[in-house]
């Protein structure tokens, strides 16, 4: 048998045994399921997201406000709105872990 | 060695294959080990490609003639570099290339990925094993770099245009930006394959199309300066069907870099933002289908092949990939605000986007004109570079405009005093340029001058950003300037690496504007001690020198250069002539002058018997500016690129915040 052929098969086996390592850890984990978001992780992700966003919105408004990029009158117009969003956004934050707590109870 | 070649490439295959059936099986049945293994074999594929791309290089470094694709690019007198360089001088090592960067831009993904991204990755990885499949299969079962011949006593050679020392880096990077495309559009689709459409993909998708779009857009510069060295045509850009090839996707990726910004700030876009990462992609491929297939006839397309058909079918099946992936998913896609005002940021960058497009599609009409001519008239007809100039005019320089307004103009909405107040220093900056530029004769070109005088907007409201960011940052923090200064960039890497990108693209638009309507040029055939004179130079050819270099006979025409009466040196012009590959490659005279920015670009375009040459001689003002462009283009794509922690903690906070209420909830009476 040639070297290359040899060096291709060591090659092979090599390839093979790091695809096959997830399976030879032992002991095997206790579930092999992968981790699924559930309804209400899902929907906390996306009120945090909101949140998120409506904070950074705020908070570039002020540094726009601060570095003279936006005029006192269009600051005034538009801070109202991006507060109002940000608190809406707190609000809800808190509020699906009482509306999923009732949902896993009726279900319960 | 070839065996080892193929069986490396057999491996990869067989890897790609398992990563794909096992990962779409592991994603879609939710098995945790099985992902693991799929991705495994993700990173396993880049080593096994590394070995095969490590055995052609070998054999080109070895002479190993025996191998066809070594004996076809290379000779034993080739430098070294270029025998390095040769690995993508043809059809087999390019594709070889490709897969070598896909895979490792692959392994890195999963890699970098495997903690905080790992229920979106178990949906990305069978997608980027889709695609290693493609080009895996073209090597294996199509177009094998490993053919095997009798060994030749020499090669034949590279051909002599691309023994350059831009051609060793220009078509790494730009495979760099081809292949670097497949990685955000791998997590767009896996993010639509699982539903999960949340900021993540945002996140990553948006910094992997600034490596690729970086590193497209330094490769296309480094090949524009090639064929301004190489090609010996007095120009740096011919809109050739391969340079629109690299510039299509460039450009989507340009805009959907802008249009992201809204969806993050906003939540709008989303729809239009995978179908801009999609397009992206898909024009990368076709790129590579026209570089590779010789479909079209293009000075940059050194190879004709069969590979075409599996390009244009891989093409139509990424493309009714992605269709359907959006439009199973449009429900997720809605957009959670509306545009409140014309006269916005979204809204501006809304324009810069259809402009961006526009530009894109009509490069990409002309392009495929040729070829769309051909299959129905049976006579390929080509679009001159009118065409592409008109384009490019339309909507370049509204785009140029933009650049100065979109970034200073609020979100949500703006009112026009305002906008009179923020932009009263560019304005008057502008129209100031304008008018020392027609009194200085500027005038003899209206786009020119319109473009410097845009140009002179957009570089003063940058300078002006960066003044009013770091006074604001100093009335906070009391820091000096430069430390403030820094700060501010530090902790806006994205806004301020933004402004420094399109300084680069404002220099490049005045170096293109310099050198393409404001240049001169002269054409005489001299005998020894005559001159030529052309915009205040004076050129007098001297003598003919001949030498023998690494592989080439060098003959150089050589011209003393003055300008104004001032002895400026000499510049030499002439041909070398390759033995081995029986061909003659121009090379140009080039004299720069760093101060102004201006090269003096001579060309000997025919050596006479009797020692007298045909010269043609540019003047070219302010082209420099265009290398310099790449430079400041790159310092801008970094300080953007550089991680940004906050940005991570806030995801990784949001995730675990998310994980608490869900337990909470869970645990609830």
């Amino acid at each position: 048998m040639s070297l290359p052929l040899v060096l291709g098969g060591a090659l092979a086996v090599v390839c093979v045994m790091l695809v096959a390592l997830p399976f030879l850890h032992e002991p095997a984990p206790l579930s092999d399921a992968l981790d699924e978001l559930d309804g209400a992780e899902r929907r906390a992700l996306e009120l945090g997201e909101q949140r998120d966003r409506a904070l950074a919105a705020l908070k570039e408004l002020e540094a726009d406000h601060r570095a003279g990029r936006i005029g006192d009158a269009d600051y005034r117009a538009l801070v109202g709105g991006l507060r109002r969003d940000a608190a809406a956004a707190l609000r809800a934050l808190d509020e699906p872990t009482e509306g999923s707590s009732k949902a896993e109870a009726k279900s319960g | 060695m070839a065996e080892l070649g193929r069986a490396a490439l057999a491996v990869t295959l067989g890897l790609s294959l398992y990563a794909l059936l096992a990962g779409g099986f592991a994603a879609v049945r939710g098995r945790r080990r099985l992902a693991a293994s799929a991705r495994n074999a993700l990173i396993a594929a880049f080593g096994s490609t590394l070995v095969a791309t490590a055995v052609l290089v070998t054999g080109f470094l070895r002479d190993d003639f025996s191998l066809a694709y070594v004996a076809g690019h290379s000779s034993a007198a080739l430098p070294v570099q270029y025998k390095v360089s040769a690995l993508w001088g043809g059809q087999e090592g390019s594709l070889l290339l490709w897969l070598l960067i896909l895979t490792g831009y692959s392994a890195l993904a999963v890699w970098l990925g495997r903690r905080r991204q790992r229920d979106l990755l178990v949906w990305v990885t069978p997608v980027l094993a889709g695609i290693c499949v493609g080009f895996a299969w073209l090597l294996v079962g199509v177009s094998s770099p490993f053919a095997v011949i009798a060994a030749p006593l020499d090669g034949r050679g590279l051909n002599p245009s691309l023994q350059n020392p831009y051609m060793v880096a220009h078509p790494v990077l730009l495979y760099l930006g081809y292949v670097g495309l497949a990685v955000p559009f791998a997590f767009a689709m896996g993010s639509l394959l699982s539903g999960r459409i949340d900021e993540r993909w945002l996140v990553a998708t948006r910094r992997w199309t600034i490596v690729a779009w970086t590193a497209l857009g330094i490769g296309q510069l480094l090949g524009a300066h090639w064929a301004y060295e190489e090609v010996g045509w007095g120009g740096y850009y011919a809109w050739d069907p391969v340079e629109n090839a690299a510039l299509m996707p460039w450009l989507a990726a340009t805009a959907y870099l802008h249009s992201v910004m809204i969806q993050e700030k906003r939540g709008m876009l989303k729809v239009w933002n995978v179908v801009l990462v999609s397009l992206a992609f898909c024009l990368s491929l076709f790129g590579t289908f026209l570089t590779r297939s010789g479909i079209v006839s293009s000075i940059h397309s050194f190879t004709q092949s069969s590979i075409g058909p599996w390009f244009l079918g891989f093409i139509v099946v990424a493309v009714v990939f992605a269709t359907a992936m959006i439009w199973l998913r449009l429900p997720l896609l809605r957009a959670t605000a509306k545009l409140e005002s014309l006269v916005s940021r979204e809204a501006t960058f809304l324009y810069n986007n259809l402009l961006l497009v526009a530009l894109c599609l009509t490069i990409l009409w002309g392009t495929s004109w040729p070829i769309l001519s051909e299959a129905v008239r049976g006579e390929a007809v080509v679009v001159g570079r009118p065409y592409y100039d008109f384009f490019l005019r339309i909507f370049g320089l509204p785009l140029l405009l933009l650049m100065g307004i979109g970034p200073l103009v609020a979100w949500r909405r703006a009112s026009l005093r305002s906008l009179a107040r923020i932009f009263s220093w560019s304005v008057g900056a502008a129209v100031a340029s304008g008018v020392v530029l027609i009194a200085l004769g500027a005038g003899s070109s209206i786009p020119g001058l319109i473009a410097y005088t845009f140009a002179a907007f957009v570089l003063t409201t940058i300078a002006v950003e960066f003044a009013r960011g770091t006074a604001a940052r100093r009335a906070l923090t009391g820091e000096a300037i430069p430390r403030a200064f820094s700060g501010l960039v530090a902790r806006n890497r994205r806004r301020y690496g933004g402004y420094v990108v399109h300084a680069a693209i404002v220099l490049l638009a005045i170096g293109v504007a310099g050198s393409s309507a404001y240049d001169s040029v002269a054409e005489a055939r001299l005998a020894r001690d005559e001159t030529l004179s052309v915009a205040g130079y004076d050129l007098t050819y001297r003598e003919l020198t001949e030498r023998d270099g690494a592989n080439a006979t060098e003959l150089r025409a050589v011209l003393d250069v003055q300008r104004d009466g001032d002895a400026l040196g000499t510049v030499a012009a002439g041909k070398n002539a390759y033995a081995v590959e029986q061909q003659v490659s121009n090379e140009v005279g080039i004299r720069s002058d760093l101060l102004t920015g201006e090269d003096l670009f001579v060309i000997a375009e025919q050596v006479y018997d009797d020692g007298s040459v045909q010269f043609r001689v540019f003047v070219k003002p302010l082209v420099n500016l265009i290398w310099l462009a790449g430079l400041v283009f790159l310092l801008g794509s970094l300080i953007t690129l550089w991680p940004d922690g906050r940005e991570q903690r806030r995801l990784v906070e949001r995730y675990a915040r998310a994980a608490r209420s869900s337990r909470r909830a869970a645990s609830a009476p």
